[in-house]
């Protein structure tokens, strides 16, 4: 699904990553982690092809992202949902109709998605929410609208970065949990978080691999994970 | 090829939704409305200078074009032999399709203007004037002159050449300067509105971020501001349309005593023209916005 074969980026004169090489295969569940500043979020963006690598190839449902123009690049994003971790929203639109932007922009008929669209919000905890503006919501609202947004073109890959970041621990359990969720329906989850207790707690749930960002390489987490 | 209107036609009609995706932003929206009405007000006038400049040309080329005075200097006792002469001359001219002397009626009417209504004709030296309607095709020119200086000393042929040439000119220079107006209105108008463009698609960058993010082509994004521009410039040069039309229909009635400046109105199909201005407006920000936004996506690559 998602090939990374030997990935170097480099900006502003200094490398961030080197020798990157991973293989997401559907179905699987990644956490990305690392101290901040690792590289993380570099990473995920070579994955859904915000960033071209400096060297290496990545390659995302066959096609090999450096050969895309632009609008192939918009219908790879299409299989790719990304949840940020500062999630950004159009603040001018209800939380609905950010939730339903995919939708809206890949030209779908939200009248015939509304079903999908309410059932989504209730499994979010957001059917109330729906008239919302985003800056009205509270952080962890933010962040499950965000996960809504990301899923409801029932992408095939599920790309989060630090998407617990800004919620109690609480909160954060619920949206890992939703995560799993998307797991167990046959959905690619990569997670990039530095909350190590988070990712314990995960794999008691979901069998996790776990990647870190080391010196600028990836390498697979030891067993103290 | 066949593509290119469908693709065109989608990014202006396209998807109602899309318009909402980007913000409401007051600077440029207010900028092209005020701008596109400006210049449509400004418009509707150099439209009526050039068509009026145009309809002003085609009467002097047509009706001088057709007509000649000739006119008799001689003195008093032989003014109404060389008069005849002139006449059957003309009468046998090839080309010359009616001659005739104006009476002294007319030839005081014509003075008038100058040297009032009751001018004592007979004791005045006023040459004969003769007019002379050309046919299809015309007459020899040089020609006539020559026969009618050995015949007719005393005559004079004016074809209207030396004068009507500089005034047929100038009003088709009017002309020309009245679409080189327009051409210039609407190039003042583009200018403005991709500055508008560029101000709107710097301040939603954020907004082209996430809308790249959930899978938006360029297409879609640019298609968003598009219609937002056109739409405006549509409705200001609507406006704008609407005040410049209040404003030539107070002008004053065409007359003979006004002359030129009171025939600055739209006559018979060009009212047709007026209504294509608000369309050139909007068509003008359509290519303005695209090419704005075009250029600002490649960027933000």
């Amino acid at each position: 699904m998602i090939e990374l074969d030997n990935v170097a980026y480099s900006y502003g004169g200094g490398e961030l990553l080197s020798d990157v090489s991973v293989r997401l295969t559907p179905g699987s569940f990644h956490f990305l982690t690392g101290p901040s500043g690792a590289g993380k979020t570099t990473l995920l963006k070579l994955v859904y092809g915000a960033l071209m690598p400096t060297a290496g190839s990545v390659r995302a449902f066959g096609a090999d992202l450096r050969g895309l123009d632009r609008d192939q690049t918009a219908l790879l994003r299409r299989k790719i949902g990304v949840v940020h971790q500062d999630c950004r929203f159009l603040d001018h639109l209800p939380v609905a109709e950010n939730i339903a932007l995919p939708l809206t922009v890949s030209g779908r008929d939200l009248a015939a998605e509304s079903a999908n669209l309410g059932e989504l919000m209730a499994w979010v905890g957001l059917r109330e929410r729906a008239d919302a503006l985003p800056p009205e919501l509270s952080g962890g609202e933010r962040q499950r609208a965000a996960l809504a947004r990301a899923v409801i073109m029932s992408p095939e890959l599920i790309v989060a970065d630090e998407p617990t970041g800004n919620v109690d621990w609480e909160m954060s359990q619920r949206l890992l949990q939703l995560l799993v969720e998307l797991n167990r329906m046959g959905k690619t989850v990569l997670i990039a978080s530095h909350d190590l207790a988070l990712i314990r707690a995960a794999k008691n749930h979901v069998q996790a691999r776990v990647l870190r960002i080391s010196n600028r390489r990836l390498q697979l987490a030891g067993a103290d994970l | 090829m066949s593509a290119a209107p469908g693709r065109i036609r989608a990014l202006f009609l396209g998807d109602p939704q899309a318009g909402r995706v980007v913000p409401p932003s007051g600077f440029t929206a207010h900028l092209t409305l005020f701008a596109s009405g400006a210049m449509a007000f400004l418009a509707v006038f150099a439209l009526a200078l050039s068509l009026a400049s145009g309809r002003l040309a085609d009467r002097w080329a047509d009706e001088l074009a057709k007509s000649a005075t000739l006119r008799i200097t001689a003195p008093a006792g032989q003014r109404a032999a060389q008069t005849d002469a002139a006449l059957e001359i003309l009468r046998q001219t090839p080309g010359v399709a009616s001659a005739r002397a104006l009476s002294a009626e007319e030839q005081a009417a014509l003075l008038a203007p100058w040297l009032g209504a009751d001018i004592p004709m007979d004791d005045l030296p006023v040459p004969q004037l003769i007019e002379v309607i050309e046919g299809e095709p015309g007459y020899d020119g040089a020609g006539l002159r020559l026969r009618l200086g050995a015949e007719v000393p005393g005559a004079v042929l004016d074809d209207h050449t030396r004068w009507r040439r500089p005034l047929v000119e100038a009003a088709n220079s009017l002309r020309r300067l009245g679409w080189v107006s327009i051409a210039l209105i609407a190039g003042a108008m583009a200018a403005m509105i991709t500055l508008a463009a560029n101000a709107a698609l710097a301040a939603n960058a954020q907004v082209i971020e996430v809308l790249r993010l959930v899978g938006a082509r360029d297409r879609y994004i640019a298609g968003a501001f598009i219609r937002r521009f056109t739409l405006r410039a549509l409705i200001g040069a609507g406006v704008g349309v609407a005040l410049g039309m209040i404003g030539v229909a107070l002008l004053p009635e065409a007359s003979e005593e006004g002359g030129f400046l009171t025939g600055l109105g739209f006559r018979g199909v060009g009212w047709l023209w007026v209504l294509l201005v608000p369309v050139l407006g909007a068509a003008v920000a359509f290519a303005a916005t695209w090419r704005a936004a075009t250029r600002r996506l490649k960027e933000l690559t």
